[in-house]
């Protein structure tokens, strides 16, 4: 690996110093268990390596249900579902956090990473989209909120500027007759990357017998993990049946724009798509009514 | 080559102090500086849990951790874990139900093990196989390391 100097700052503001003054020759490391692999194999470079573990506003996790969820943006996956109330009030998110890499990557990786690392097969940040997750970003100009489906640009990129990080990601309290669900396929049981990922967000009616509201997002078919809007829509006011879920699993994979490549060729990574919509709907419709 | 930086931690109950380069893994320095060879370097990528340690009493990936970060933190590496003259409950199932061959990925097998008896003495076959799903092993097939685990627990 090449040499790097390493610096601890204990607030936002001496990052963002810090960060402004080095631009692009210089990162920031939370988790690590992208950058170090990324580093070491000379797929990034920098001079100069900024832990924000030390800030305390990126290590805070709080929850409540009348103002949400906020997860500072280097806080590891098991303190997420390590907390029984919030695994209890956001299971989507739960079910991408707890696959994430195995037992060791969970005790360092964080949800800010996976969605700044940017990948577009990031297991958690469908679900983070689908439950309407806001990132907080710190920069030389101040603070600003990005909707997290619009956070990545590209493979690897986002939209952070030189000078800016991630501090925390927020999402709003699950509404009443609400659930959430996330699912990939790979073709081993544990360990992998996704081939496709598709998470699903609903809230029903009072009967539970149609949808209000539905969001879509679905993950390694396109160079960013996409939200579908009109997937979700198109179930908004519509009976909870296999019709409609069906046109939504059929919209999901219109939108989807997948590469063939080691993992899937593209029309089975279509295929895949529309068969996890369904399921991830029909999960969603489930637990909204547990 | 960046400074040398000083830090300072507690490995297996011991206070040890190291210098290290920033872009020096825990693993690292585990093995070259500190003669802990316990820890293997397997993918040096997060795959295969060969270098797994418990920092902070969180099983971690050693290669995927810089020296530095470990400045303030508490390690337990095998070598803490058991000795020759004392195994570890876990050490000996392993040895009982042959759950090693070469033995690379042991030591890895061994931390992840501890790090799931010490949060749940009790853990279902389930919970064994989804918690070591970060060990790689090429030899066994896992199903006597499975039980070797299981049968360490509550003795562990």
């Amino acid at each position: 690996m090449h040499a790097f100097d390493y610096a601890t700052p204990e607030s936002v503001a001496d990052a963002v110093v810090m960060l402004s003054d080095h631009g692009k020759n210089a990162c920031v490391l939370a988790g690590g268990t992208d950058l170090i692999v990324q580093l070491r194999e000379n797929r990034r470079r920098t001079d100069l390596v900024v832990d924000v573990k030390k800030i305390a506003e990126l290590n805070a996790l709080s929850y409540d249900d009348a103002t949400g969820l906020s997860v500072g943006a280097a806080v590891p996956c098991y303190r997420i579902y390590g907390d029984a109330e919030i695994a209890a009030a956001y299971p989507g998110l739960m079910d991408a956090a707890r696959l994430v890499g195995g037992t060791g990557i969970q005790g360092r990786a964080s949800l800010g990473g996976n969605l700044c690392n940017a990948s577009p097969a990031g297991d958690t940040i469908p679900p983070m989209i689908v439950l309407s997750g806001e990132a907080e970003i710190a920069g030389p100009n101040g603070t600003r909120r990005v909707a997290v489906e619009d956070f990545c640009t590209a493979p690897g990129r986002t939209v952070l500027e030189d000078g800016e990080f991630l501090v925390s990601l927020h999402f709003p309290a699950p509404a009443p007759n609400s659930g959430a669900f996330y699912r990939r396929f790979i073709p081993r049981n544990e360990m992998d990357i996704a081939v496709v990922g598709v998470s699903a967000s609903v809230v029903l009616s009072e009967d539970r017998s149609s949808f209000v509201s539905a969001r879509i997002a679905v993950g390694a078919v396109a160079p960013t993990p996409l939200f579908v809007r009109e997937a979700g829509d198109a179930l908004a006011g519509q009976p909870v049946s296999d019709e409609t879920i069906g046109r939504a699993a059929d919209l999901a994979r219109d939108a989807a724009r997948p590469i063939s490549d080691m993992r899937g060729t593209a029309e089975y990574r279509k295929h895949l798509t529309s068969v996890l919509t369904r399921r991830v709907v029909e999960g969603a419709v489930q637990r909204a009514k547990e | 080559m960046s400074k040398k930086v000083h830090v300072q931690t507690t490995i297996n109950g011991e206070s040890v102090d190291f210098l290290c380069e920033p872009r020096n893994s825990l693993l690292e320095v585990l093995r070259d500086d500190l003669d802990l060879t316990g820890a293997k370097e397997g993918c040096n990528n997060g795959n295969c849990g060969a270098c797994n340690v418990i920092m902070d009493g969180r099983l971690v990936n050693s290669c995927c951790v810089l020296g530095v970060e470990a400045d303030g933190c508490e390690i337990t590496t095998i070598e803490g874990i058991g000795s020759a003259a004392n195994l570890h409950p876990l050490q000996q199932k392993f040895l009982e139900h042959a759950a090693l061959q070469c033995g690379i990925c042991t030591p890895g097998f061994i931390v992840s093990a501890k790090a799931l008896l010490d949060e749940n003495p009790n853990p279902s076959e389930d919970e064994v196989r989804y918690w070591l799903a970060g060990n790689l092993c090429r030899c066994t097939g896992y199903d006597k390391i499975v039980r070797a685990v299981l049968d360490a627990r509550n003795g562990a």
